[in-house]
């Protein structure tokens, strides 16, 4: 089983930043999520995501209202860690596509090849009132919008082969620029022209998740590599509808890789391990755990948890290494562009 | 008094001044190779470091510029994972104004701030170009006039954006379970470029807000940063245009009701060192040599000319014709308002001297500002900045990763033995270092 971790807060729990064992400043300086990021490591757990959202939280004085942008979360992480998959949520409803591709493709960069993003919409007139650019937009419209920019990351992505960066000092070439393609890209409601800023990141193309909280996500699932499906009745229907779809990125897998997000909280340790064993019998992929509390729980998740799914022969060595990618069990895409111009 | 100096960092990349072909340079987008440099700034106790920003890649004649170092990395996110591996250096990042929106550009400079302690500074870039627009939904639709008029607004909102918490909102009382007071955050504009509303989900990190920077050299620009900025990173290095400048700039603050050290002025230079003067003049005249190419030198007399020249030898004489303005024989770089002045002066210098195109070219551009032995070097930087042709400098390396170490190694002792630089941080923020008020 591949095992996720989610990292939102002080955790799910909305009173969880009341613990006597949380330090609320450490929730603003990304301590908590560092420390979350590599016990969870050391545990051997595969990924772990940012939450996040274009809009601040709900303002509501007992809640905690605050949120660093993931991304950048997710960088402070990157170096202070060494095995485990970054994954940062993306609003890309009103974020330029073009930054949103370079920033991905520069975590997988600097964490070495373990970055994905999971990507979301917005469909809130709060987050369309904070760009102030354009109204806000149909769960459907908004799906489709972020399915054509995730389809615009990848091919900028490719837009640098691998081997672009030549560095032939007998020509004074850095680069080779047969190498480098222009993406020409165009969508009903916006146009990239490429190539991508950044070469082509480690793992060519970090992976995409999508979270699927709505039926329009569970199409855009479908061209994604990791899929998070709520703990609900549905699972089985939307497992079947994502086996049979077939629709993943070129190159890599035929089907995304499936996993089911649980609440976790630390006194249900036996339950979870029988859960999770359910999951894999019913022929999921793995589990994404959203902690009640990073604190309380993710401890009891990295102790215990992981020790006994792995006694299960459920999970892998808590050492290995590798790409995200590789971890994941997806092969590293194909360039789309390669040899095309030459 | 004696004026203390500030310095900063440049990563080298997307120029002519990085010699990528030397066996000493290292990679240009590994994470190690900014780590390093990082590392490096700050066992020199430097104020920051520095990350430029290009949004598209570079073209000549219609086809992607080869010849220098093409990408590199997003700044904010480099940014943010060295945030992690110093703890008191400046993170200066260059985004530019026309293709973010401010509410993302406050979101993303405050959670650099906040997970850095407060060392987060804003590069403000205008580019806008419809060369650039390409990349991006809004194309390239913004005047050239209207890009600081953008600036302005973006940069006011971004802080009122870093201001709407005003002080004593962030609770944290874990007992009484009040994170936050309710409407903490609450903001509103409504200006001829962006008309938004909301709550802004972070509280202001431990300097206030992020340091502002400009780089722009035109007269709005100066106005702009004159009113709004905290440092100049500035192209006059050289002792005269320092001064020129620095006056000019300095005395534009009064009737923004601003301190002359309020704006500092951080000239852009390059420094090589070595045992003597006569090996680093030495040295220098090599480097430059490895700068400009024949091909480089065309290239950037392209720049200047505006046209065609791959007809012409680098080491034969100057082209004939004279510069086209505005045109698009080269995208992506900052060109010459006016090239005929310039035209004219490096034609009245290869006459006088006797220089090819490509000597030209390597004496008119990226002259090393600093040249010498440690202590000549010292003596000159310490000069510059006691005189006020500069507050202090960003440098830029001609290596990756440890272009700077000769200058940490040998020049900045001789500055803390001067007692005009820091033996360690007294603070823990950029303005702190800056010596700038919260
Ligand atoms: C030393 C220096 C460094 C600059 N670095 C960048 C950069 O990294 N990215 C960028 O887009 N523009 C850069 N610029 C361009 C300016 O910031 C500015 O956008 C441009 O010069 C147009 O404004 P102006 O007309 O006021 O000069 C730089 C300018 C100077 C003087």
């Amino acid at each position: 089983m591949i095992i996720g971790l989610e990292i939102d807060g002080a955790g799910a729990d909305p009173a969880a930043w009341r613990g006597a064992e949380v330090d609320p400043r450490a929730l603003l300086t990304g301590e908590l999520a560092v420390r979350a990021a590599q016990r969870a490591e050391a545990a051997g757990i595969d990924f772990v995501t940012f939450a996040d959202a274009l809009e601040a939280p709900e303002d509501v004085p007992d809640r905690v209202s605050v949120r660093l942008d993931a991304l950048g979360l997710a960088a402070r992480v990157a170096p202070v860690t060494e095995r485990i998959g970054l994954l940062p949520t993306i609003t890309v409803t009103h974020t330029e596509p073009f930054h949103v591709q370079a920033s991905v493709a520069t975590l997988d960069h600097i964490s070495g090849g373990r970055a994905g993003w999971v990507v979301e919409v917005s469909t809130s007139g709060e987050a369309a009132a904070v760009i102030g650019r354009r109204e806000p937009a149909s769960a459907a419209e908004t799906w489709r919008e972020a399915r054509y920019v995730v389809d615009v990351s990848r091919r900028l992505w490719d837009s640098w082969e691998d081997d672009a960066i030549i560095r032939d000092a007998s020509t004074g070439r850095y680069v080779d620029r047969e190498r480098l393609h222009y993406v020409d890209f165009s969508s009903p409601t916006f146009s990239v022209k490429g190539p991508s800023i950044v070469p082509r990141p480690p793992q060519g193309h970090p992976v995409t998740a999508v979270f699927v909280r709505t039926p329009e996500a569970l199409e855009a699932a479908r061209d994604a590599e990791l899929v998070l499906l709520p703990d609900s009745d549905e699972v089985a229907a939307q497992l079947q509808a994502l086996r049979t779809s077939g629709i993943a990125a070129e190159g890599s897998r035929s089907v995304p890789v499936i996993v089911v997000s649980l609440p976790v909280e630390a006194e249900e340790v036996g339950a979870l391990v029988e859960e999770i064993g359910r999951w894999a019998a019913a022929g999921i992929d793995g589990v994404h755990l959203r902690p009640a509390s990073l604190e309380l729980d993710v401890p009891v998740i990295a102790d215990q948890v992981l020790p006994e799914l792995r006694a299960r022969g459920l999970t892998g060595p808590a050492d290995r290494g590798g790409s995200l990618r590789g971890r994941l069990g997806l092969g590293r895409p194909r360039n789309t562009f390669s040899g095309s111009a030459r | 008094m004696t004026k203390q100096l500030h310095l900063a960092a440049h990563f080298p990349g997307v120029n002519n001044t990085t010699v990528w072909s030397d066996p000493a340079s290292g990679s240009q987008i590994e994470f190690s190779s900014f780590r390093k440099l990082a590392e490096t700034a700050e066992r020199g106790t430097f104020d920051f470091f520095f990350l430029a920003e290009g949004l598209r890649l570079r073209e000549v004649k219609g086809k992607i510029h080869d010849l220098d170092v093409v990408g590199r990395p997003e700044s904010l996110t480099v940014l943010s994972a060295l945030a992690a591996v110093t703890t008191h250096l400046g993170l200066a990042a260059t985004v530019n104004s026309t293709f973010n929106e401010p509410y993302e550009l406050a979101k993303r400079l405050a959670t650099l701030d906040h997970v850095s302690g407060g060392r987060a500074a804003w590069n403000v870039v205008t580019s806008w170009d419809a060369f650039t627009g390409e990349n991006f939904r809004r194309g390239g639709y913004l005047d050239k006039a209207d890009r600081y008029t953008r600036a302005q607004e973006s940069l006011r909102i971004v802080r009122k954006l870093w201001d709407s918490w005003t002080g004593d909102e962030l609770v944290l009382d874990q007992a009484a379970g009040t994170f936050a007071r309710e409407g903490a955050g609450a903001f509103a504009d409504d200006g001829p470029h962006f008309s938004i509303h909301g709550r802004f989900g972070l509280p202001p990190s431990p300097q206030g807000r992020p340091v502002i920077i400009q780089a722009g050299d035109s007269d709005e620009g100066r106005e702009f940063a004159a009113a709004s900025a905290d440092v100049i990173f500035s192209r006059h290095g050289t002792f005269a245009a320092g001064q020129t400048f620095y006056k000019d700039v300095k005395s534009r603050l009064a009737k923004y009701g601003r301190s002359e050290d309020s704006l500092k002025i951080m000239p852009a230079v390059t420094v090589v060192v070595a045992d003597t003067d006569a090996e680093a003049i030495e040295k220098a005249a090599y480097i430059r040599e490895q700068q400009v190419s024949g091909p480089t030198a065309l290239v950037l007399a392209e720049l200047l000319w505006g046209r065609d020249l791959s007809a012409y030898d680098p080491d034969g004489p100057l082209p004939a014709e004279d510069p086209v303005v505005g045109s698009s024989v080269t995208q992506g770089r900052v060109g010459y308002n006016d090239p005929f002045p310039i035209v004219a002066e490096w034609r009245a210098q290869a006459e006088a001297n006797g220089w090819s195109l490509r000597q030209t070219v390597i004496n008119q551009q990226n002259r090393q500002t600093f040249v010498g032995s440690p202590t000549t070097v010292a003596e000159a930087v310490n000069r510059h900045v006691q005189e006020n042709a500069a507050d202090g400098f960003v440098l830029v390396p001609h290596l990756t990763p440890g272009g700077l170490d000769d200058f940490v190694d040998r020049v900045v002792p001789l500055l803390r033995e001067y007692g005009v630089f820091r033996t360690e941080y007294s603070g823990t923020t950029l303005r702190d270092h800056l010596g700038l008020s919260r």
